[in-house]
């Protein structure tokens, strides 16, 4: 049996990656989209917990696949464009079918939601197979993302001045939208979230707010899915909202805490995935896994007392002699 | 539902061109008896591993969707990836009890995980779901992209259990099938009465002294353990789906427990062979979304046509409840003429109860006609000399009976809101005009008791009681 673990080597770790400047730039564009991935998709999906819609991110991120693979075949090219507006309406499609299912049929949300996207990915696979070959579409790709080839993308420019990579470019535009949204709509989206009844009877569209969520959420996903793939971007939809809820109740304090979480995960991850040789996505999504289980045994009065209680004994058994 | 119905219906398009082409050299006939006489070697062990499959995923599937599990499945079947990449590091096979042991540790700890945090957190289930499942999927992940990067003699294999792989399996995977269906058959048959009973009143259960949390545990393990042999079929997202849909198709069918266990198991077989049929008459087409596709387009089928609560039947209903209501205004309308008569006559001309209902003269003489056809009324022969609104109608008793019961409803109703939730008399009417028509015999009675039996309603009028309707005639002078 080999050893899952290799060798640690600190210099080669924390050193490395640092000393050309060809390198600092490849590997601070890395940590950048980690990051900017992280934090979006924790604002978002602050509001996502909130509504106990923790699992839409999983089924929108899961049914744009055959949103992708209609564009393509309908393009006949794998331009972006045409791609990314695939996936979206893939994606709200998705969110309309659970909510019809919902009200139309007796099937429990759970149900609902389990049944549409999985049907979708089905569908989407059974496309991706019919396709032939003369295009390749990387299931696991979509499923693992590859966070390491965000700087080869194109680089944007506007005149003479470079905006750097495409997605980091793109998901910073996004970071920002989705901020600005957050400070116009705070009121609006705080009173839904918590009350519906109260809100439709001052007169907040709920049904209106919902689905711009939705909307925000697919754009949100759509974008973030090429890097990190599926799975990281449903951990970073849960994971920065719901370990700080673990130490705060506060709304405001919750939403301003995904950002050194988001910078956590993503500095942590990419030391991580450079220790252990694997895929950088999967590492900032266990290293927030692991985050969480820190805070949460931390924070935990259960956990914690026992461990003091053996403590005081055996530093007082110490003292005695 | 409908940009559904049109991606669906072009995938099944193009399945279905892609069959017909591929059948140009093979006979369609030909290639279905093949099919369903089960001689290739390699279908007869396909269908006999889906089978087995589809059942035991519909039979825990119904306990899953019953006891809103459903991301449950989606769950376990995320979080044993690091299982099984475990499992095959320390075996260093794709084939092995190793990696299925594995899995099974890790769902385990991955669902106590969901109940530890549940317990001793206020996040929600379905965040902690959430949570629970990528968690062990990145670490799973890490953990397969660092096996690549160490270089295993064979370690492509370890893919199928991602995204599944049907056409390598071999008779011992059939065989840990066979166990794990048996399993949940057994559990099932002996289990019965304990698992309806602490599906639907937890509280009950425990009362009676059942041992809920063992029984819940024993529901994880054998989920687990069917997620993970049907792991290697279909893959990790489409387990969830076989677990889901067949059951929750069931569910519209049927509300009882055991035949909700049958029905979703069969489901479960059918959408297998269906899929397993349509990927064996084309070409290179993967066996699993089309069990998956085919199992949601049963159920789409079935939630359309269902007569008792199938949408395309929704129309009708509606319909038959719009003519009983018209039906109920028109002998109502007619009651009020003849009450304006001061019950004089026992018949009226059809152009009263025109000016009456507010509607035009031929509308009224429909109506009449449509009274007719029940027998609740008699319209008398039509003379050459009469004009169009002449026509007399007479009540029969069925139809007496049925105006005085709709009348009484609707003044009863008027007297109870004025008397009891003390609404203004003026208010009253157009509530009583909805709620006349549903009122049943067991409720009118109740509102008699209340308001002990009354005579007279809030404007002024006669409520007809039983004895009017047995005599057939009101009598306005009886005080």
């Amino acid at each position: 049996m080999k050893s899952i673990f290799p060798p640690f080597n600190f210099s080669e770790i924390f050193y490395e990656p640092w000393m050309s400047k060809d390198d600092i730039i490849w590997n601070s564009e890395i940590i950048l989209m980690g990051f900017l991935i992280s934090f979006s998709c924790g604002l978002i999906g602050t509001f996502l917990v909130l509504r106990k819609l923790a699992l839409m991110g999983d089924a929108i991120s899961h049914s744009i696949l055959p949103g992708i693979v209609l564009a393509i075949i309908a393009f006949q090219s794998t331009a972006l464009i045409p791609m990314f507006l695939g996936a979206c309406i893939a994606g709200l499609a998705c969110s309309f079918c659970i909510e019809w299912l919902q009200r139309k049929t007796h099937l429990k949300p759970d149900a609902a939601l389990g049944l549409t996207f999985t049907s979708f990915f089905a569908l989407g696979i059974l496309l991706i197979s019919q396709m032939g070959h003369h295009v390749h579409i990387d299931a696991e790709c979509l499923l693992y993302g590859e966070i390491g080839m965000t700087p080869l993308a194109e680089n944007i420019k506007i005149g003479s001045i470079n905006f750097g990579p495409r997605p980091i470019f793109a998901m910073l535009a996004i970071t920002i939208v989705l901020i600005l949204l957050i400070i116009i709509f705070y009121k609006q989206l705080v009173i839904t979230s918590f009350d519906e009844i109260l809100s439709n009877s001052i007169g907040i569209p709920v049904k209106t707010i919902h689905y711009a969520l939705m909307f925000a959420l697919a754009i949100t996903i759509v974008s973030a899915l090429e890097s990190v793939g599926v799975i990281l971007v449903v951990a970073m939809l849960v994971f920065p909202s719901t370990t700080a809820s673990l130490f705060s109740t506060r709304l405001p304090v919750i939403l301003f805490s995904t950002f050194p979480l988001a910078l956590l995960y993503s500095i942590g991850g990419f030391f991580f995935a450079r220790w252990m040789d694997c895929s950088i996505a999967g590492a900032m999504a266990s290293v927030a896994f692991v985050s969480f289980l820190a805070i949460w045994l931390i924070s935990n009065k259960s956990f914690i007392q026992p461990i003091y209680e053996i403590l005081a004994k055996n530093l007082g058994q110490k003292k005695s002699p | 539902m409908l940009i559904r119905i049109i991606i669906l219906s072009l995938g099944l398009l193009g399945t279905i061109a892609h069959a017909e082409q591929i059948s140009e050299n093979y006979n369609l006939y030909e290639k279905t008896t093949r099919f369903f006489s089960f001689s290739d070697y390699s279908v007869k062990l396909i269908l006999s591993g889906i089978i087995l499959m589809g059942s035991g995923c519909g039979l825990i599937g119904s306990f899953v969707v019953t006891r809103k599990l459903s991301l449950f499945g989606d769950t376990l079947s995320h979080a044993v990836l690091p299982g099984i990449a475990v499992g095959f590091i320390c075996t260093e096979s794709k084939n092995s009890f190793g990696i299925i042991l594995g899995a099974l540790i890790a769902g385990f700890l991955g669902v106590s995980l969901i109940s530890l945090i549940r317990r001793t957190t206020r996040i929600h289930l379905d965040s902690i779901l959430g949570l629970v499942l990528s968690g062990f999927y990145a670490i799973g992940i890490c953990l397969l992209t660092r096996i690549q990067k160490l270089e295993y003699g064979n370690q492509s294999g370890i893919d199928r259990y991602l995204f599944g792989q049907i056409t390598g399996l071999s008779l011992s995977d059939i065989l840990i099938i066979g166990i794990s269906t048996t399993l949940v058959c057994l559990f099932i048959f002996l289990f019965y009465k304990e698992m309806l009973v602490t599906g639907f009143d937890e509280g009950f259960a425990c009362s009676i002294g059942l041992p809920i949390h063992l029984l819940q545990y024993i529901l994880w393990v054998l989920l687990s353990f069917t997620v993970i042999t049907s792991l290697q079929l279909v893959g990790v997202i489409l387990v969830s789906a076989l677990l889901i849909i067949p059951a929750a198709t069931a569910l519209m069918i049927t509300q009882r427990m055991n035949s909700l266990l049958l029905c979703s198991a069969c489901l479960g077989i059918i959408a297998g062979v269906i899929g397993c049929y349509i990927s064996f008459l084309g070409n290179q087409l993967p066996t699993g979304p089309l069990i998956v596709l085919s199992s949601t387009v049963i159920f789409i089928i079935v939630h359309l046509f269902n007569p008792k609560k199938g949408v395309f039947f929704e129309k009708f209903r509606l319909r038959k409840y719009r003519d009983k209501i018209s039906l109920e205004n028109t002998l109502k309308a007619v009651y009020q003429v003849l009450e304006k008569n001061h019950f004089t006559q026992d018949q009226i001309n059809i152009s009263d109860l025109a000016k009456r209902r507010k509607v035009s003269i031929a509308e009224a003489q429909r109506e009449a006609k449509n009274l007719v056809k029940r027998e609740y009324a008699h319209v008398a022969k039509k003379e050459p000399s009469m004009l169009p609104g002449e026509s007399i109608l007479s009540l029969t008793s069925v139809g007496w009976s049925n105006a005085c019961r709709i009348i009484r409803n609707h003044r009863l109703w008027e007297l109870y809101l004025t008397n009891q939730a003390h609404y203004a008399p003026d208010h009253v009417h157009d509530d009583a005009e909805k709620i006349e028509h549903i009122l049943g015999d067991e409720i009118v009675r109740k509102i008699e008791r209340i308001l002990s039996n009354p005579r007279k309603d809030p404007h002024g009028k006669l409520i007809p009681s039983q004895q009017d309707i047995d005599r057939g005639f009101i009598n306005v002078h009886e005080k």
